[in-house]
């Protein structure tokens, strides 16, 4: 059988054993985890704003997307067109416009925000809706990765994801292309709340 | 039997594209500089890397059982395939038990290996490939020639022909970016439309029995999540121990990859959707006994990054398509070997030895080292091409001999002084088919040392 026959091979073949390295705590940079998430995801294509209260994302959202006809968000304060509790098949979300979802986290050195199955209510919304936007608390942006992974555990949920800008490809020439197979626009609002 | 240097030389044929390509790839290795340098902990982190493989390595048995114990807590189901043969058909009866007949498939260098595609057709099942360069490459029905930028020898003029003969796009039309919203339109059908998807994995955490798929374009993700059975396939050695390892090797991946910080979309899957099917393939072919080979098995640390190709000066002018192997460059040069040593004996001799794919490494794997290590194993199996393997018999015997070295240095520095140009370029002599031999000195470094020394 498959398994037997491999773990005896490796069994046979692998080296005497080596330790396992630790992972020392790296020093933070001198800007501060903010100015540098802003900076990292602007340079990835990302748009960044801040809100004091969530009743402003509302007013952004028709002020950024003002053609948007299908609305969906699992955050109970957005006004959605489409109730996500009643989605029966992740196909019936082909059609979404933008989706507003919570992030967990943010992460300084790339831009990237952690979000997971639950936030997102359906795993697909954050990938087939045609505009992002990501809400993640300003105090939540941590300096690197090995701090984001120490803050968060992987298995929490079925799916989590770091998203680190819009859908993108450089697969002809070279040549950016925003807009590939997923969404085609990364907002991140940095809340207060 | 591949013969890198005639392949090479049908590549080369046409320079200002040699040239394109070999400052497309040198462009993405400056990209590449830039990242790791805003990084000040770069070369600890290559360390790490390179310590955390070499436990994973000497425990992969554990790491193997523990990482199946948790998928299987997970509710994930758990294959494990010996070689390409048994890969192929696991997946097969995956997709035959929920009688599907369209797949959409995410970038996997495993199932290029296997020869997935084709298998599957065979049985009437169709596969699209959702990466937009893997797209472009399938409908030209020929492999990638990267492992990351699978159509980086492409020209947009071929790119829009083949989408204007294939997705109805503008004849002439070659923008890049009305190709790729055509690419969209194209495949959200075909993720709509399919009953499975399937992709490769980036890294497999023993810990807690998930697995973690990157992608730029997200199409790993638009496939998987909204089909109701989402398939896996790893190698053996996609294994890391512990979630916080993630840390070292993302930041290292996409970096050393296109030089960006990170890629676009790091997914980590752990269970199935509900209502839907997670499955796992765990495949060896091959893997486990290249661990055996204690000069070669620091190749299985490989992160598939591409990063050596893109530095790789032979790499760079001749292409991926001249190595014939779905890995190519330095790291396809040190792997190939150990899969069949005579089919690919051309290959550890396609490098300058210049050692810059092992400085761009980001698991420290000592590629130009293997290289030299396979051509030597390559000499002693009698696998060398019968002209080198005299050349290097006669120079062996020459330089073991002083007076037949000075002798012979005499005659060859007076033949490239006198001879006529046929007598010297002709076919017996390689390095002059595109070169200038060096111009021959007055006298040998040992004579001018005789008159000046004091």
């Amino acid at each position: 059988m498959g398994k037997d026959s491999i773990l005896q091979a490796i069994r046979q073949n692998k080296p005497a054993g080596r330790p396992l390295p630790e992972i020392p705590i790296f020093p933070g940079r001198e800007i501060t985890p903010t100015e540098q998430f802003i900076k990292m995801a602007e340079t990835g294509g990302s748009q960044i704003l801040r809100a004091a209260h969530v009743q402003e994302i509302n007013a952004m959202l028709k002020n950024l997307f003002p053609e948007a006809r299908n609305i969906a968000s699992p955050v109970p304060e957005i006004t959605s067109t489409i109730n996500l509790e009643e989605i029966q098949s992740p196909l019936e979300l082909e059609q979404v416009d933008v989706a507003v979802i919570r992030g967990h986290l943010g992460v300084a050195e790339n831009g990237a925000v952690w979000l997971t199955e639950s936030a997102c209510r359906h795993r697909i919304l954050p990938f087939i809706t045609q505009h992002l936007m990501l809400l993640i608390p300003e105090t939540s942006i941590v300096p690197t990765l090995h701090d984001a992974y120490r803050n968060i555990r992987i298995n929490d949920e079925g799916f989590g994801i770091f998203i680190a800008g819009p859908s993108k490809t450089a697969d002809i020439e070279q040549a950016l292309v925003i807009g590939a197979q997923g969404a085609r626009s990364l907002t991140i609002i940095l809340t207060a709340f | 039997m591949i013969d890198h240097a005639e392949k090479a030389a049908e590549f080369i044929r046409d320079e200002p594209r040699t040239d394109w390509h070999d400052e497309s790839l040198w462009f993405i290795r400056h990209k590449r500089d830039k990242a790791s340098q805003d990084v000040p902990e770069w070369e600890q982190l290559r360390e790490l890397a390179s310590g955390i493989k070499d436990n994973v390595l000497s425990e992969l048995d554990h790491y193997l059982e523990q990482f199946e114990a948790n998928a299987l807590q997970n509710g994930v189901q758990v294959h494990w395939a010996t070689d390409a043969a048994e890969h192929n058909r696991i997946v097969h009866s995956i997709l035959k038990k929920h009688g599907v007949s369209r797949m959409v498939k995410s970038k996997s260098m495993l199932t290029e290996e296997c020869h997935l595609n084709d298998f599957l057709a065979e049985q009437g099942i169709e596969v699209v490939d959702t990466d937009l360069g893997e797209r472009i490459i399938q409908l030209r029905e020929e492999p990638p020639s990267h492992i990351v930028l699978p159509a980086i020898h492409l020209k947009k003029e071929e790119i829009g022909a083949l989408f204007h003969e294939k997705l109805q796009t503008r004849e002439g039309a070659t923008d890049p970016g009305y190709l790729t919203e055509a690419a969209r339109g194209h495949l959200r059908q075909k993720f709509v439309e399919a009953q499975a998807a399937l992709t490769g994995v980036n890294f497999a955490i023993a810990e807690t029995g998930g697995v973690v798929v990157c992608t730029n374009e997200g199409n790993a993700d638009m496939g998987v999540h909204l089909a109701p059975v989402q398939i896996h396939c790893m190698g053996i050695e996609k294994i890391i121990p512990k979630a916080e390892h993630l840390g070292v090797f993302i930041r290292l991946l996409a970096r050393s990859a296109t030089g960006q910080p990170s890629t676009i979309y790091t997914a980590h899957h752990h269970r199935p959707r509900p209502g839907a099917e997670m499955h796992i393939v765990i495949v060896d072919n091959g893997r486990s006994a290249q661990l055996g080979r204690s000069d070669f098995r620091n190749s299985l640390k490989c992160i598939r990054c591409g990063a050596c190709m893109n530095t790789c000066p032979i790499y760079r002018r001749s292409g991926g398509h001249s190595y014939g192997y779905t890995i190519p460059g330095p790291i396809g040069s040190i792997l190939t070997p150990g899969i069949d040593l005579k089919a690919y004996s051309d290959l550890p001799f396609a490098s300058t030895l210049c050692g810059s794919c092992s400085d761009v490494c980001p698991v420290k794997i000592n590629i130009h080292e293997q290289l030299f290590r396979w051509r030597q194993i390559i000499a002693q199996e009698g696998y060398l091409p019968s002209g080198k393997k005299r050349a290097l018999a006669w120079f062996g015997k020459i330089m073991a001999r002083p007076a037949w070295f000075r002798f012979t240095g005499k005659v060859a520095r007076l033949a490239l002084r006198i001879l006529p140009r046929p007598f010297l370029y002709n076919r017996f002599n390689e390095w002059g088919k595109a070169r200038e031999l060096p111009e021959a000195p007055r006298e040998s470094f040992q004579e001018w040392y005789k008159k000046n020394r004091r």
